[in-house]
This record gives C-alpha cells, structure tokens and sequence, in this order.
C-alpha cells in the first residue's frame, strides 16, 4: 500500500466524489459560522427557497463586532447590531445552534470550537474566516472559505475544492526560556515568506512542536493561513486526547476511548512524500518581532530591520511603502522603541494559557504610564477561568484591563481600535496597514514580549525580565 | 452568475505586491449583509485621505487609468478570507484581475464571483506595468477560452492556468451551488455509508 500522508488520510475520507478537471466535493463534518461572513450565504439560502441542510453540523457565534465592555447593554453601533441580530435571526431560522452575546460559551470562534470539545482530530471543518487554520492543531483539516462556500456548507454540507499539495514544516530541539509558539511562527514566516505556502497545506512536526501544549500548538496553526497556506495541522498525540477529555460535545466514556483509538491512526506513515519539506533549529528562534506590514516581515528582536540592499530590488517599493507606514528606517533597531499601546488578545493568543504567562510577568509589577495596556480573552469561558484563577487581580494591580470576549482591536472593525500613527505590540496575527484602525502601527509579538512591553514602556526582550543570560 | 467572454479592455495598474484584502476592503466596512455596494470601498484607505479626499497618486483616481482589468503586485489577495473583497472589486467594475501570484482563498472567491484572476509570469506583470508607465491605455485581451493574455500593442502573449471545471462554470454562467445543489443524493449516500 502506498504511504500517505496525514492530510491526505483525512482529505480521502472526505471526498465524496472527485470532478476531472476539477475539484474535489469535499464534505464537511464541522461548520462554524460568525455575524460577518454569514448573512449573504443565509440570504442566498432564502433566494432559492431552501433551508439548512444538516443544521447540527454547524454552530455560529457572534465575535468580530461585538463590544468587549459593557456586553449585557444593546450594541452601540447601528449597523454592527444590526449584523449580531441578522445572525440570531438566520440562526432561530434555521435551528443553528447560537452562542451569541448572552451566552456563557461566547467567544471567537476558533476559541470556542476547541475549548467546547467541538474541533476533534480526523474532522474537515470550515468557517467563513482565514483563521479557521487553528483547529488543525487536533490533526484535523480545517481552512477558510469565501461566503459562496458558506452557503454551498449551509445547502448541502459540501464544498468543491481542489486538493492542496502538502508541506512538513520540522522544528527540532529544545526552545529557550522566554521563546515561545508564537515566536517559532513568527520565526518560520520570517524565513518562508507570506507566500511560501500558497497552495499547500502544512503539516507541523518535529521534537519542538509534540512538546507543545495544545494552546501553543494552535497559536501555530493559526497563522498558517499567514505563510499562504490553506492550513495547517499536527498529528494528534496523548497531549490531544487529554485535552479533548470531559469536555463537554467530547465524546464521552467508553465512546471516548473508541474515539482515541480511531484518532491513533492519524498520522504520516514514515515514508509518506511531502512536496515540500523544511527543518528549522528550535535554538535559533529568539522571540520575534515584526517590522513591517505583513507578517512575514518579522526579525528576532536583538536583529535590526533588513538594509534596502538586503531586499529583493523588485520587492522595493512595497519595502520602502511599508517602512513608511511603520515611520521605521532600514537597518534600526525596535529595542527600546516607545510603543503606548499593548494588546493582548485575538484568536492567536486569547486562551488561558496566554492570560497566564501574561499573568507571569505582570504578577508584582506596574505597566508603564505611558501605555494602554489591555488583554481581551478569547471566550466567555477563559474570562470565566482567569478570574477563578485570580489573574484579574493580578492584571489589575499592574494596570492591565481585562475585557470581555470578542475579537476586539484585531481587526479594527468594533469598538476597539488603535489611534493613527501609534504603535502597538499585538499578540495577534496581522500587521497590514490599518488593521487594527487607519493608520494604527503594528507589531506582531508574543505574548511575553507584549507584557514586557507594556511594563518597560518600550520593545523590550523578554529573556531580560526572566533573567536569561544571552550570548 | 453572469458568463464570461473575451475581454479586450485597457487597465488599471496597482504595482504593490502582497496587496491583502484588509487594503481591498478594510473590516470596518464589512458591516453591510447584502453583497452590493461594496465597490465604493474598494482600496478606501489607498484611494481616500482621512478627511475623504481622493489621494491623487492613486492609479484608481486617475482619469488617465481605466478598464475592466485590475493589474496588481506579486501575492495579490492574502490575508482574509472575505469574499467582500472579490465582490469589491466586481463591484467597482472589474472583470479580470492579473497578477503574478494569487493567495488561494482570494482566487476561489473571485471564481465564484465570476471574477477572473489570471496569474501570469513576473516577466510577463512586468511588461505590464512598462506599457502601462508608457501608455496608460495599453490595452489587455483575456480570451478565456484560449487561456490567453495578450499585449495588445506588442502582440506579446502568454498562456494561463484554470481548471477545465471552472472554466466551464465561468464560460456558462453556472456556479458550485448549482452543481452542489444537483449532487445532493451522492451527497446522501456518502453519509450513509460513513454511519
Ligand atoms: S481574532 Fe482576529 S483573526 Fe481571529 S477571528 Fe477574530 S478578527 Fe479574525
């Protein structure tokens, strides 16, 4: 029998029938959906009088719009409620099952799939969103889709897709204190560019990502739809399974056990091919910074940014356009630099673990005056859990606000934005012009680097705090 | 969906690579729940100064660039997965968009849409952007069938890529929906047999 890959085990499986020429009919286990990208696809349904297929295989929240203080009162801004209250209505409609705004299990949506029990391994699983990608670390297929595929999900519980090629990205070793998942992803992008996995899907491996929790094994899949890839996966292992366990649509007993049994066979046979393959030294990433405006312009933060001569000349205009929006120079250092504004949050650093390495560093310190530092937890129920936890204590005694759930000063689309020309160390995933506000300055982090921030005031390298000796 | 033919038009050159559809359409238009309307946003943030003033040096505000043919930069398309922004561009008026790398979300959104994205060698977006520098109505022909661009002052032509299926789609107006939609008892029966 040939050799296969994980992905290809789990895209086989799912292929109910292949065109010539042509895509795949791909079907689909799990649907997420959210305000934003659904109502056109629903409005579609209505124009040809159908309904929803199989309304249990899809579970919606609202998270891009929403505001993060005071979510008990109506939505200020007219046309966002108008979006949440769309989607509460399609989803009565066509009984969807809705955690919206006054719901316990509310949240961004790739923070509640997981954190429900929803997202298990060997699943396909879509959402009108980019970020779709972090479930794939339960060693699952999970990508984004444009709104048509929303609707073809919603009619029919398919999609027609042209199978990816697939990508092993290897990080072997040990990291260093202080370097964490968000900095071996922001590292590889520094090395593969925002395109160097368009077409394919990754599947992550190697010594550093199976030591991995599987709150930093997501951060990683996250923004595998950064690299240009469909999305990205890990095999699952024991660390899967224990998460996945007692929670609450996890199947549960003597199902549960079958199900691990199953999940067991979900991995790349040995001498399965690979179009593409890297390995990476777990030692040589440093924790990241980004420098530029996409998240493949990113360096370690004892490097400066690149020289113009460094840069590939037809790359040049886009070099220079994006410095210009960040007001840095080639080949300046980001140590030090003044930032007023932290954030801690979105679908790539939102979850209890990141609250409590933030937690770490803050515990007994003050943030610095000069900035805005606020932490916005990616679900009703991480919110819920840092406060058992006593971590709001803790963020508050340094300053720190704790929102509520929602995607908040990500996407700057709700309330929460970035002012015109400040800068702002972002635990999220995106640092294109104005993505967090027009004009905002972004600069992709990790959450460690991030609270350093926002207690020195200024980029600061976490491994200092810690007490790390470099070099 | 409307069918698409052979297009001879002059363009609209965007020379910028990794042009991502938070610049397309940034989120905080994303706010409608129709997909119409949205082409007044298209590029608001390169197009519009805070103040809502056309930014002059933006090719999309220059008489001198028209079209149905939207040229861009290297990577046109990553981030999102918003469809808003194929729509946007359709919106505004275009029916082709020609770079030398397309993210693949963006690509897919655009096929449903009835949006052509037509990738090209970077030789062939740099001469592009050369007729254009020398002649800003240099005229483009996409000729679907064929899977042929051509520069028509020059006669230089290439070749494009596009999967036998979705041409089909294109060519007759149908889209995936249709096709799902009339699939419907394979659809069933592999559930079945998957229980
Ligand atoms: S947190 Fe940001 S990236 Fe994640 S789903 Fe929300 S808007 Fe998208």
């Amino acid at each position: 029998m040939s050799q296969k890959t994980l992905f290809d085990k789990i895209w086989d499986a799912h292929v109910v029938k292949s065109i010539e020429g042509g895509p795949d009919v791909l079907y689909i286990d799990c649907h997420f959906i959210h305000e934003v990208t659904s109502p056109q696809a629903f409005a579609g349904l209505d124009r040809r009088g159908i309904t929803v297929a199989r309304p249990k295989q899809t579970v919606a929240t609202a998270d891009h719009n929403v505001p993060t203080l005071n979510q008990h009162l109506p939505i200020k801004d007219m046309l966002s409620r108008f979006q949440v209250d769309t989607l509460t209505e399609n989803c009565q409609k066509h009984g969807v099952e809705l955690y919206g705004l006054d719901h316990p299990y509310q949240g961004i949506v790739h923070v509640i799939g997981p954190e429900l029990g929803v997202t298990q391994p060997g699943m396909t699983i879509v959402c009108g969103d980019s970020h779709t990608s972090t479930h794939g670390a339960f060693g699952n297929i999970a990508f984004g889709i444009g709104t048509s595929e929303v609707e073809m999900v919603l009619a029919t519980q398919c999609i027609m897709q042209g199978k990816p090629k697939r990508m092993r990205i290897n990080i072997e070793g040990e990291l260093e204190k202080g370097v964490v998942s968000k900095d071996i992803v922001l590292y590889v992008l520094s090395k593969i560019t925002t395109s160097g996995a368009t077409g394919h899907f990754i599947e992550f491996a190697g010594s550093a990502i199976r030591s991995l929790s599987m709150e930093a094994r997501m951060t990683i899949c996250n923004m595998s739809i950064e690299m240009g890839a469909r999305g990205g996966l890990i095999a699952p292992d024991q660390t899967t399974f224990d998460y996945i366990q007692g929670r609450e649509f996890a199947p549960q007993g003597a199902e549960f056990d079958t199900a691990v049994e199953r999940w067991k066979k979900l991995y790349s046979d040995e001498d399965a091919v690979f179009d593409k393959e890297y390995i990476f030294d777990a030692a040589d990433i440093e924790p990241m910074v980004t420098y530029g405006t996409n998240p493949g312009m990113g360096i370690k933060i004892t490097e400066n940014v690149p020289s113009l001569q460094s840069v590939e000349p037809e790359s040049h205009v886009s070099f220079k356009k994006s410095l210009a929006y960040m007001d840095l120079q080639p080949e300046e250092s980001l140590l030090d630099k003044e930032v007023n504004y932290v954030f801690i949050g979105s679908c790539t650093n939102s979850r209890i673990e990141d609250l409590r390495m933030v937690a770490d560093i803050v515990r007994g310190q003050k943030k610095a005056d000069n900035v805005h530092a606020f932490i916005v937890p990616g679900s009703k129920q991480v919110e819920k859990q840092a406060k058992e936890e006593g971590l709001d204590v803790i963020f508050e005694a340094a300053g720190f606000e704790l929102r509520q759930a929602g995607c908040s000063a990500c996407l700057g689309m709700n309330d929460d934005k970035i002012p015109k020309g400040e800068y702002c160390v972002s635990t999220s995933n995106r640092n294109f012009e104005g993505r967090q506000g027009p004009g905002a300055r972004t600069i992709l982090a990790s959450p460690l680097t991030a609270a350093a921030t926002a207690i020195r005031g200024k980029i600061t390298d976490v491994r200092e705090l810690l007490g790390v000796v470099r070099g | 969906m409307q069918k698409f033919n052979t297009i001879v038009s002059s363009f609209v050159p965007i020379a910028i690579e990794d042009i991502d559809t938070d610049q397309i359409i940034p989120a905080r238009f994303l706010k409608a729940t129709t997909r119409e309307g949205f082409g007044n946003n298209l590029f608001r943030d390169w197009r519009y100064d805070n103040q809502n003033n056309p930014k002059p040096d933006f090719p999309l505000n220059q008489e001198r660039y028209s079209g149905e043919i939207l040229v861009g930069g290297k990577n046109f398309g990553c981030g999102s997965s918003r469809e808003h922004a194929a729509w946007a561009i359709a919106d505004y008026g275009f029916k082709v968009v020609v770079s030398s790398f397309f993210a693949d979300i963006f690509k897919n959104n655009a096929l449903n849409n009835g949006l052509l994205p037509v990738q090209v060698s970077d030789a062939f977006l740099q001469k592009l952007f050369a007729a254009s520098n020398k002649d800003t109505t240099a005229k483009v022909r996409v000729d679907l069938i064929q899977q042929e661009i051509e520069l028509v002052e020059t006669g230089e032509t290439e070749t494009f890529d596009i999967s036998a299926y979705k041409k089909e789609c294109l060519v007759n107006g149908f889209d995936d929906i249709d096709y799902l939609l009339n699939s419907r008892a394979e659809i069933e029966a592999f559930e079945a047999m998957r229980i």
